[in-house]
This record gives C-alpha cells, sequence and structure tokens, in this order.
C-alpha cells in the first residue's frame, strides 16, 4: 500500500487532521487513567479479609451502663445463643471496614513510648470469649487465647488492655520481624507491652489504606473480660440466615437492654457501606470512558464520512483507471490507521504526564507501563471499526462517477 | 440579514440531520459533564460563611509536653489550653468545641431510645455562625457558668421526636440526665461543616465526612461533660494516658475553639496573646515548645484540610478533558462542513457578499448548533446532578442547580460552539472564489 498520497491528502485537509490526531490523543490520555484507575478501586474494594465474611452478622449495642457489664455482656451473649440457626456468638469493640478505629503506636524496644519517632501504628480489636472463633480468624501459627488470659485481662477506665499477650496478623508480623519467627516476640509502649502468642490470616484494619495493602492489614487482637467497650456483638450463622438473625438479634437486645440502643446489620453491609462512594465513583469513570469513546468514534464516522462524500468523483476516477474496491477500502483504513497512529503516540506521552501530575496533587500511585500500549490498541481498533462503515460506502461508489460531472 | 442567515443556517443543518444531530449531542455530553461536575466543585469549595468567614480564626497551640516530632501544632486542643485561651475572652465571640455520641429518649414520646450526635459548645458559637433558630434560642453565658441542663435540637431531631411543632420548655432525657430544650434550629446544612472539619491531611483524599448533617444535639460545653462523662473520645494523645484519670486532665486533644476577631488590629493583638499564653504556660513546664502556635482564618483552615474531595477534584478535571474532546470533534466535523460548501460559498462570494459576511453566516450555523447543545447540556447536567443525588456520599442531598450555574451553563455553551465555528469558519470565509466557480 502506497501511502504517500494519504499524506498527499491529509496536508490538503491539514486542520481536521490535527483536530481528530488531538481528540485521539487526549480520548487516549483519559482512557489509560481513568481505567488505571477503575482498576485501582475496584482492586480496593475487593481487599481480601480473613474472617467468614459470609457468615457474619452483628449488632452493635450502645448506651448501656458500664458499670453492668460484668453481668450484662454474659447475659446478652447467652441470650442471642437461643436463636436459631445461630452457630456462635461473641463480642468485640470494632470489626474490619467499620470505620471505628481505635489505634496505637507500639515499638520493638522495652523503653519504647508511643510517641518515639520508630513506632508504628495499629489497631487493636479487643475480643470477648469466643470471638476468635465467631469471626473466623485462621490461626497460621500458635494459639488463640486462654480462658484465663480473657478472665484476667481488664480495662479498668485506661486505653490498653493488662493482659500481656496479642494476636497479629501474618503481614504485620512480617513487616516487624522480616528475618525471624514473630511468635514469642513483644511489642511495647510504656508502660504496656504484649507477647505474640498466635499469628492469624490477614484482618482489614477498621479504616483501610488506600496507599497500601500492607497498611490496612496492621490489626492486633487484645483478649478482654466482659467490658463496656465491647459493643459489638458478632453472630454467626449459615448465609442464607443472616437475614432473620439479624433481625432476631437486634429486638432481642433491645428487649432485654430497654435503655440500650440496638442496631444490627450483616457485615456484607458494613463492607459494601464502606465501598459504597468508591464504587460509584468507578461506575462514573466506566461511564466516563464509554460516552467518551463513543465521542470519538463517531467523530471519525462523520469526518471520514465527508472526506468521502467530497472525494467521490477522485474515488470514482481511481476506480475507472483500475483500483480494485479493495484498493479503495484499505486507502481509507490505512489513513485512519496513521491519523490514530499519531493520536496515540502524542496520547501515550499525555497520559504518562497527566499520571505523574495526578502522583503529585492526588492519592495516585503510578500506572503500570502496559496501561499505555493496551489503551493504544483499543482505540487502534475503535478507529478502525469507526471508519468501516463510511470505508465501504466509498468502495461501492461506482467507476461511472468518475465521468460525470457533479 | 441575521434572519437571514438563520433561515440559512436552519437549512444547512436540516440537510444533514444525522451529522446535525452528532454535533449537538457532543456539545451536550461535553457541557453536561462539565457543568455538573463543576457545580459539585462549587457547592463544595464555596465559603459557608460568606461575608463573615474572614472574620472567623482557629487557633492552635502546641500543648505536648515532650519535643514534639511533628513540627505542626495538632488540629485540636488539650482541655486546659482550649478553656484557658476561651476563658480569657479575648475575642469578639469565642466558642468551644467537641462532639460525642449519646444515647437520647424524649420522656412521653413513644419512640425508642436512639444513639444522637451531641455538639458541646458554649452559647457564642450561635451567633458567631449565624445558626438559623425556628424556636426559642440559644442559651447564655449565664447557662454557660451555671452549667445549666439545657440544649438546643435540630430541626431534623425535632420533627422526628415532636412531628416539628414547638418543643422549647420539654424535657429529653441524655443518658441519665433531664435536660429542658430551649431552642430548636431551623434546618441548617453548612457545607462543608465547616466548624468540626479536623485530620484532613490524615484522610488521602476521602473528606466526603466533612459534608455531613450537623449534630442533633447542642449542649453547654461544660453541662455536657458532666452529662456525657465518659463518653468523649480524644482526637490523639501525645502520652498514653493513665488509668482511671478523666479526659480533661489526660495527654489528649480533643477540644476545639473558634473565634471571631472584626478588625486586623485584633487579630494580630490575638496572635500575640496566643504567643504569650504558650510562652506563659512553657515558663510553668507544662509546654515543651512555645513558638508552635498558629491561627488560620476559616477559609485557609479549609484548605489546610483540603476539604473538598480528591475524587471530586478529579472528576472536574476529567469532565473537562471530556469537554475538550466534545470540542475538537465538532470542529472537525464543522470545517468538514464548511469546506464540502466550498462551491456554494464561491457563488456567494462572486456575488458579491463580503468575507465578513460569510464569516457571520457561518458562524450563525455554529452558533445555532451551541445553543441546541447547550439545551441538551443543561438536560444532562440535571440529569447528572440527579444522579450525583442519589450516591451514597455525605454531600449527595447539598447537591442542586444553582442559578449562577445554570446562566454559566449556557454562557459555556454558546462560548464552546462559538470557539468551536470560529475557525471554520474562517476557513470557509477565506475561499477564492475563481477556484471553487471553475471546478463548477
Amino acid at each position: 500500500m502506497e501511502i504517500r498520497p494519504i499524506f498527499a491528502s491529509l496536508r490538503k485537509h491539514r486542520i481536521p487532521a490535527i483536530l481528530i490526531v488531538l481528540e485521539i490523543a487526549l480520548a487516549c490520555a483519559v482512557l489509560c487513567n481513568a481505567v488505571f484507575m477503575i482498576g485501582k478501586r475496584i482492586g480496593d474494594i475487593q481487599i481480601p479479609n480473613a474472617i467468614d465474611e459470609r457468615g457474619l452478622s452483628v449488632v452493635v449495642l450502645n448506651g448501656t451502663d458500664p458499670k453492668l457489664a460484668a453481668s450484662d455482656i454474659p447475659r446478652n451473649i447467652a441470650a442471642l445463643r437461643t436463636i436459631a440457626g445461630v452457630q456462635s456468638v461473641g463480642v468485640t469493640s470494632t470489626l474490619p471496614l467499620s470505620r471505628n478505629n481505635w489505634g496505637w503506636s507500639f515499638g520493638l524496644k522495652s523503653d519504647s513510648a508511643m510517641t518515639d519517632k520508630n513506632t508504628f501504628n495499629v489497631s487493636l480489636y479487643f475480643l470477648g470469649v469466643g470471638a476468635d472463633q465467631t469471626l473466623g480468624l485462621q490461626l497460621k501459627q500458635g494459639r488463640f487465647f486462654n480462658a484465663d488470659e480473657y478472665a484476667d485481662s481488664t480495662l479498668g477506665g485506661s486505653a490498653l488492655p493488662s493482659a500481656h499477650v496479642v494476636l497479629v496478623t501474618e503481614s504485620l508480623a512480617h513487616q516487624l520481624w522480616p528475618d525471624k519467627a514473630a511468635l514469642g516476640q513483644s511489642i511495647y509502649s510504656k508502660p504496656y507491652y504484649y507477647t505474640v502468642v498466635g499469628v492469624v490470616a490477614d484482618v482489614v484494619r477498621p479504616q483501610a489504606s488506600i496507599h497500601s495493602t500492607q497498611r490496612s492489614y496492621a490489626s492486633t487482637f487484645y483478649p478482654l473480660q466482659p467490658d463496656a467497650t465491647l459493643g459489638y456483638y458478632l453472630l454467626r450463622s449459615a448465609p442464607h440466615d443472616r437475614a432473620r438473625i439479624v433481625r432476631a438479634a437486634e429486638q432481642k437486645l433491645g428487649e432485654i437492654n430497654p435503655a440500650a440502643v440496638a442496631k444490627g446489620k450483616t457485615f456484607d453491609d458494613i463492607r459494601g457501606q464502606y465501598f459504597a462512594d468508591m464504587s460509584s465513583m468507578a461506575w462514573m469513570l466506566v461511564l466516563v470512558c464509554v460516552v467518551m469513546l463513543a465521542v470519538t468514534a463517531f467523530g471519525i464516522v462523520g469526518l471520514t464520512s465527508f472526506w468521502v462524500a467530497q472525494r467521490r468523483r477522485q474515488i470514482g476516477i481511481r476506480r475507472a483507471v483500475g483500483a480494485s474496491r479493495g484498493d479503495i477500502l484499505s486507502y481509507f483504513r490505512t489513513e485512519n490507521f496513521l491519523l490514530t497512529g499519531m493520536g496515540v503516540v502524542l496520547g501515550m506521552a499525555l497520559a504518562f504526564g497527566i499520571n505523574i501530575y495526578l502522583m503529585h496533587h492526588y492519592e495516585m500511585d503510578r500506572m503500570p507501563w502496559y496501561y499505555l500500549p493496551a489503551s493504544a490498541v483499543a482505540l487502534w481498533l475503535l478507529g478502525q471499526l469507526a471508519v468501516l462503515g463510511p470505508a465501504l460506502r466509498a468502495a461501492a461508489v461506482p467507476p461511472v462517477v468518475a465521468t460525470r460531472s457533479v | 440579514m441575521f434572519g437571514y442567515y438563520m433561515d440559512l443556517a436552519l437549512r444547512s443543518l436540516r440537510r444533514s440531520p444525522v451529522l446535525t444531530a452528532l454535533m449537538v449531542l457532543a456539545i451536550a455530553v461535553g457541557i453536561g459533564a462539565s457543568m455538573t461536575t463543576l457545580t459539585v466543585m462549587h457547592l463544595l469549595s464555596g465559603d459557608p460563611l460568606p461575608g463573615r468567614s474572614q472574620h472567623i480564626f482557629y487557633p492552635q497551640v502546641d500543648p505536648t509536653s515532650r519535643l514534639n516530632p511533628h513540627s505542626q501544632p495538632y488540629d485540636m486542643m488539650d482541655y486546659h489550653s482550649a478553656v484557658d485561651l476561651w476563658s480569657a475572652q479575648r475575642a469578639d465571640r469565642q466558642a468551644l468545641i467537641t462532639v460525642s455520641a449519646l444515647r437520647l429518649t424524649a420522656p412521653t414520646v413513644h419512640q425508642p431510645a436512639l444513639m444522637a450526635q451531641m455538639l458541646s459548645t458554649t452559647s457564642d458559637f450561635f451567633p458567631m455562625f449565624a445558626v438559623p433558630f425556628q424556636y426559642g434560642n440559644a442559651w447564655t453565658a449565664q447557662d454557660d457558668a451555671r452549667h445549666a441542663r439545657v440544649a438546643v435540637i435540630s430541626s431534623d431531631l425535632n420533627n422526628k421526636l415532636f412531628q416539628g411543632s414547638d418543643s422549647v420548655g420539654r424535657t429529653l432525657w441524655l443518658k441519665d440526665a433531664d435536660v429542658r430544650i430551649v431552642g430548636v434550629l431551623a434546618p441548617w446544612r453548612p457545607s462543608p461543616q465547616f466548624y468540626e472539619v479536623v485530620g484532613g491531611r490524615f484522610s488521602d483524599g476521602d473528606t466526603a465526612s466533612f459534608y455531613g448533617r450537623p449534630e442533633d444535639v447542642f449542649m453547654p460545653f461544660f453541662s455536657s461533660l458532666e452529662v456525657n462523662d465518659g463518653g468523649f473520645n480524644p482526637f490523639t494523645c501525645w502520652n498514653a494516658p493513665d488509668p482511671g484519670v478523666k479526659l480533661q486532665n489526660s495527654p489528649c486533644v480533643w477540644v476545639a475553639l473558634w473565634v471571631q476577631l472584626d478588625s486586623a488590629a485584633k487579630v494580630s493583638g490575638y496572635r500575640d496573646y496566643l504567643a504569650s499564653y504558650a510562652e506563659q504556660q512553657k515558663a510553668l513546664g507544662r509546654f515543651a515548645r512555645a513558638d508552635n502556635t498558629r491561627m488560620f482564618d476559616l477559609m485557609q483552615w479549609l484548605d489546610f484540610n483540603r476539604v473538598v474531595p480528591s475524587d471530586v477534584r478529579l472528576q472536574t478535571w476529567l469532565a473537562f478533558a471530556f469537554l475538550a474532546i466534545c470540542l475538537f470533534n465538532t470542529i472537525g466535523l464543522l470545517l468538514a462542513k464548511f469546506l464540502r460548501r466550498a462551491g456554494e460559498i464561491g457563488v456567494r462570494r462572486a456575488l458579491g457578499a463580503s468575507r465578513a459576511a460569510v464569516f457571520a453566516q457561518c458562524l450563525v450555523e455554529a452558533a445555532t448548533i451551541g445553543l441546541l447543545g447547550g439545551l441538551g447540556g443543561l438536560l444532562l447536567t440535571l440529569l447528572g446532578l440527579w444522579l450525583i443525588r442519589r450516591q451514597p456520599v455525605e454531600y449527595a442531598e447539598l447537591i442542586h442547580l444553582d442559578p449562577s450555574m445554570f446562566g454559566l451553563t449556557f454562557a459555556l455553551a454558546i462560548a464552546a460552539s462559538l470557539l468551536a465555528g470560529v475557525l471554520p469558519a474562517l476557513r470557509a470565509s477565506r475561499i477564492a472564489p475563481a477556484l471553487q466557480l471553475k471546478t463548477l
């Protein structure tokens, strides 16, 4: 295929050609970044979380009398156990993705204080008896807490429990002790210290970090005897029982704690609420991409149609002097290929620039290189698809047109 | 002449309806997307206290007793610093602020107890922030001093508990205390909920929660500390609090102070006062640093916390890239269209039409497309805003099309299409008549 005549003709239509190139370049740049953002958000939304999410429901009990916690909590748990279909019941201070975060900073030296520079921030989960099993924590090393550790651990109005044992997640263990076993190691924050007795599979913090998954898994678990901070009543059941159990549990806790406020939901609700705005943003980006590609495609269709109509006579002449339909078809397709090609080269550079800008000004990571060629190929295909209709119409121009005047 | 051009334009547009529809749609979509995001941006980044915000300030001190590894003061203050500064009454108005949740029931109203958000503040809060009242009034400075058990409630809560009737004088149970209602607010929804914006720089751009509703219950600061004792949470602590110590005496920050300063002299006076307070506290051994004080005005404080969610800012950029794509599209199509009529234009020029006349004719056609596109864009903007109102974000219910944005939509549509029309029209007007006549 000779491409010189194509360039000659494009030079005659310089401005429309430049415009279409710019349009494709911008579309390519926006597409790259938008698809990257969509991918990032989908990844965030699907963050793995090693608890039994599908079987977990929770009733949050607020406004109870702290002084009666020691007797109320066992009574409430016993009442919840009587609901049909409930496999296990436990209490915790918070749940993953609940946004109810209690954080603390620890160090690895025995004289570390929470304000030291080299401390690391973790989320604290306080567990009542049975919560480990109800959550469905997956033990990787060591053991869960024993009955004595639960019974002896009190809060007594302070921020951290009096126990000296802790469970950490695999990611956190790996981050803190990269080259030794985590079991038996301790974390310190004067005057508190805790020794790792078990390592569990990765559980997300109440507030996940959008920057690093590693930071999202900085969760630690402590035993605690019945205490007012344990306001999350967890119920584990078969997934299809959850809706009924949430309602029954909310009602039951409301009845036996008339002065308190009980609010129930399934863990799926909690996860859905946490990521609701993120998923709506992802959908909006998808919508923008689709409409943008449609506009670009129609622009190509419109412009090529005009060129075809404008060159009817030339096409007729070419056909009359021996060009086949295929030649005409491939002329327009090659023309489009060249235009799109220039557009995507410019677009990839622009996409890269936009990504750098977003990295500096927004919470964005570096875009992997393969997004650039991928969106280039996508736009090339789109261009070929868009040009097909007008090009076929051009190929259908009969040679006899050449002999007619106008 | 304009009527004639209009007639020509409509004829030309009718001759290729698909192409016309395409151009109108492209402009409409571009305008719709950019106006939707611009409206959201406008509503979220506006001044929550127009005309007053330059007099509202947010003083900060660094109460840490050891050298603070962070170079900035905390976003809130400890109890003693905040109350000291408030008690000094050096500003024209001053209000302490802290938020907690507590159980709320209304006796004689048969509704289950609910967990309400309570703002603990002082009497200046209401006049300082121009909070509108439906019934009753704010409490007085004497009520603050006497630790009076009184409350102001939101119109939402009043509708929920008392069906919107005048509930002044009625009693609420807050936790275990009887509290008398002295005022009911008119609907009040500042955007953002500026007075408790803190910690924005730690939120990774996820700041939609700054646009939530104001609290349902407002209580005098000191009496609320008694009523909801133990129900307050620190924003952060610089040392581990000792067991059994009240939050008031803990090494934690959890109280904010807003002040109103009506003149530049008072502003610099207050800055000096803040510095001297820090100096004095350092001398007393309570502060480690005396030089770490700061006082932003309201808008600076909102900027510092980057209140507009980064998703919203991103969407605005995206929408304008989108508008640019649509414009390029329309320019290309118009250009192709005008140039295709080269023969026709050649004849007009040969018959005596000036370049300016041809230019004007083409521009009228472009503007017509712009007008139609603008109308479509307005409809799409309304659709876009409706979609955003249905999103699960805190600011959803703040979103509406306001008159200034309505006007801007049209101006933008016409400007965009004229912009898109100028280049093609210019090209068309430069067509040499002789060359075109020869080819006819």
